[in-house]
């Protein structure tokens, strides 16, 4: 079966079967969650049963339907935040390219400055001063996050801007953005959608382990990430509460790499030596 | 020397396929003896390069050798393994690529480059590999030869590199080389150096040789049989002499017949002295601290040709890049019917833009592969003229028609089309603009010799119907002569000669015009040893 005019293997076969469910478990939420986000509905901490499959969390609400709802803001967050970074660091990344060298010199020291704090301790003092909301978060992370796709952005645009088709386009009199949009975005599409995988996996990562540390999405929303910290403590009572969040924080990045490596492979692949396959 | 007559390589029907099943190579067989050369040639697409790595039993990415033998001394390499067949690449063939800056890495000294193979396939240890790669510099006459290979890629000429990469060919000490167009992309004056050397090394050291190449008149110089390939087929194969003199095959007489025009003056009439559309007046342009265009005077007149012709490196494209406005001058003034233009090109108006066209070397990169033939040629016409989009598609599909490509070829992406529909692309969407005059930069150096001589009656025929002045850049004396009115001779940076074509190309001429002139092959055997015995008269 082909995908895109390629043909995909059997590992990213899996990780777009596991990407495919997580995201129509996120769409669907409300339809196939037993119980709502925040209802509580047993003793902290039940065994699994028929009524709570994989038993209930520290207050009491079902675990399942917490993981249901967690795919949702998670996953959710997570791509809100990796779309907007890449809007802002594909189009800062372009202008340095072919804005001349002052743009360029301008943008990319303001990048270095950024890039020079830990992005975790950035991100907490952000967090800390302006409080957590959603927005704030998705804000924070996404100009964060975009600092790293400026510099992809910005290489691979230096590479395409000194191609004869742009300075014919230039010669032609055409404004930066049509020049951005037209002439270099569609060359440059290919490594930025790779990038755009592996970034969203840091970003969902990045907002789990927020989460973890109480400065990512608050109660009463379910998270996987804050969903660990919450049931951490079950796991000295031998009760595997905090490890489904955990599994799926792991199976979503697996699944995610699965298609980026993919996806890498075929933007690499060699244009000579195929003759010893 | 003992010049043994042993087979040495032997290809026997040799077939290769590209992936999808198109028969690149079709039953080609070849023998080839020691101290032989045998030359391929063809236009691009005939397999000549396919060949060329074949008997090397390898395949570029996308194509497979799917039948054939391919004997090395009576030993069928296609059966080795992989380790087996490397172990026979370097050691026994070795090849020498068209690009040799992009055949070496960056990174590395060329030393270590060259010794590289023979200490990686256990044949020498590193002093001996560096002791031999002294003597190969030494041969191929290459400047310091002691401390040349300390150099890197960079810091050495483009005839320099060839030379050091047919020294990397040699390091191993193979029976046979593989030439894929070695000369192609040095200018006249370089190439005489590196075909002469490249002759000797075969001569002395008794190596059979396949040279790949499109030019009859440079394989006629080192190769003993020629083997004319078209579409993946053998069409003639024979003495050279006799390809040259007597082709048996319809299509060899042309591809002859072609190259003897070439060589030919065609007297272009002089045009009228009208009034010029665009003029550069003592124009200065620099490269940071190189001054690339020194003091150059230049003009042309609607309908006229005039032709900057020098070897690489002489400032030809800088003049072309000063007159658009990407390479702002320092000082002199480039005018257009009188009003002068601003020296960057962000201070002209769209108008002025309009007028002045220019058509790159290499159509590849100057496409976008992103974009529909139809979008690119239709992009000038929306953007100069406002029009409206089916009057933009109608005009597209009258351009097509202009420049001979078929209407339905608007939706395609240019990265479907051949080396010569794209340069016929890019002169559509450079007409689009209805400019007075085109400036066009070796239009046709990227191309084979057929389709060069297609674009360049093109490019004449839409100067008589549309009156549009050509400045014609260019290293090929042959098309000068062909279609320029007028011609500058340009080097290292300054206009030497310029006057009416027929009278720069006429007794007396300037030094270097006569230096250039004698470079450019000609379909003689013995041409070459004859250049180099009036050279060395000339220095005695």
């Amino acid at each position: 079966m082909k995908l895109f005019g390629y043909k995909p293997p059997l590992t990213a076969w899996l990780g777009l079967a596991i990407i495919g469910i997580f995201i129509f478990v996120a769409i669907f939420a409300d339809v196939i969650a037993p119980y709502g986000e925040a209802e509580s509905v047993g003793q902290t901490w039940d065994d699994p049963s028929f009524a709570n499959w994989l038993g209930t969390d520290n207050i009491g609400r079902d675990l399942l339907s917490r993981l249901i709802y967690g795919a949702r803001m998670t996953i959710g967050v997570a791509l809100v935040t990796t779309i907007l970074s890449f809007f802002i660091g594909i189009t800062t990344g372009f202008t340095a390219a072919v804005g001349g060298p002052v743009i360029d010199q301008f943008l990319s020291r303001l990048v270095d400055v950024m890039l020079s704090i830990p992005l975790l301790i950035f991100a907490l003092i952000i967090l800390s001063v302006f409080g957590s909301s959603i927005t704030t978060l998705v804000l924070t992370l996404a100009i964060l996050d975009s600092t790293r796709v400026f510099r992809l952005a910005r290489a691979v645009a230096t590479n395409l801007a000194v191609m004869e088709y742009v300075e014919a386009a230039r010669l032609r009199g055409e404004g930066l953005w049509w020049i951005m949009r037209r002439e270099i975005l569609p060359n440059a599409l290919p490594p930025m959608i790779s990038e755009f995988g592996l970034r969203f996996c840091f970003n969902f990562l990045f907002v789990a382990s927020l989460s973890f540390l109480g400065l990512g999405i608050q109660p009463p929303f379910a998270d996987w990430g804050g969903m660990v910290r919450d049931n951490g403590k079950a796991i000295s009572f031998g009760i595997p509460a905090p490890l489904w969040p955990a599994l799926a924080i792991a199976i979503m990045t697996v699944g995610v790499n699965l298609v980026v490596d993919w996806i890498l492979s075929i933007n690499s692949r060699p244009s000579g030596a195929s003759a010893e396959m | 020397m003992i010049a043994t007559n042993k087979t040495i390589l032997k290809l026997t029907d040799l077939r290769v396929e590209a992936l999808s099943g198109t028969v690149l190579v079709d039953n080609v067989s070849l023998e080839l003896k020691r101290g032989e050369v045998v030359g391929l040639i063809g236009e691009s697409g005939a397999g000549k390069s396919t060949i060329g790595l074949a008997s090397m039993v390898y395949a570029r990415a996308g194509c497979r050798i799917t039948g054939g033998k391919v004997e090395i001394d009576g030993e069928d390499i296609r059966l080795l393994d992989a380790d087996g067949r490397r172990d026979r690449r370097g050691q026994r063939i070795a090849y020498i690529a068209q690009s040799a800056a992009a055949s070496f890495n960056p990174a590395h000294r060329l030393m270590d480059q060259v010794i590289e193979m023979p200490v990686s396939h256990g044949l020498m240890t590193i002093s001996e590999a560096k002791a031999w790669a002294l003597e190969l510099f030494r041969a191929l006459d290459l400047p310091n030869p002691d401390t040349f290979g300390d150099r890197y890629p960079h810091q050495v000429s483009g005839g320099q590199l060839q030379r050091a990469m047919a020294a990397m060919a040699m390091s191993c000490r193979p029976d046979i080389l593989v030439l894929d167009e070695p000369t192609t992309a040095l200018d006249v004056t370089t190439q005489i150096e590196v075909l002469t050397l490249l002759k000797k090394l075969i001569r002395d050291y008794n190596m059979a040789a396949l040279y790949i190449t499109h030019d009859l008149a440079v394989v006629a110089q080192v190769s003993d049989r020629i083997m004319v390939l078209r579409h993946g087929k053998m069409v003639e194969l024979g003495e050279t002499a006799q390809i040259l003199q007597a082709p048996k095959m319809d299509y060899t007489r042309a591809l002859v017949a072609e190259r003897k025009a070439a060589d030919k003056l065609a007297v272009v009439s002089a045009s009228n002295q009208a009034q010029p559309v665009i003029e550069a007046h003592n124009v200065v342009g620099i490269y940071g601290t190189f001054t690339a265009v020194k003091d150059v005077s230049i003009s042309v007149a609607r309908g006229e040709t005039v032709a900057v012709v020098g070897e690489s490196g002489s400032g030809k494209s800088s003049l072309a890049r000063l007159i658009v406005g990407l390479l702002p001058r320092r000082a002199g003034e480039v005018k257009l019917h009188g009003e002068m233009l601003s020296a960057d090109l962000k201070g002209r108006t769209r108008d002025e833009l309009r007028k002045v066209q220019l058509i790159y070397q290499q159509p590849d990169v100057a496409l976008n592969p992103r974009q529909t033939v139809g979008e690119i040629i239709g992009r000038p016409i929306e953007f100069y003229f406002n029009r409206s989009p089916e009057n933009v598609k109608a005009r597209v599909n009258k351009l097509l028609r202009l420049v001979g490509l078929p209407e339905d070829y608007a939706g395609r992406l240019s990265t479907a089309l051949s080396g010569g529909q794209k340069q016929r692309v890019c002169i559509a969407r450079a007409l689009a603009a209805e400019p007075d005059v085109i400036i066009c930069d070796e239009p046709t150096s990227a191309l084979d010799q057929l389709v060069a001589e297609d674009i360049l009656k093109l490019l004449k025929s839409l100067q008589d119907n549309l009156g549009v002045g050509y400045l014609f850049i260019t290293h090929d004396l042959g098309i000068v002569r062909r279609i320029a009115h007028r011609t500058a001779v340009m080097l290292k940076g300054e206009i030497i000669a310029q006057g009416p074509t027929a009278k720069i190309f006429s007794p007396p001429f300037h030094p270097y015009t006569e230096q250039l002139l004698s470079s450019v092959p000609e379909m003689r055997t013995d041409w070459l040893d004859d250049v180099l015995a009036k050279r060395v008269l000339k220095s005695a």
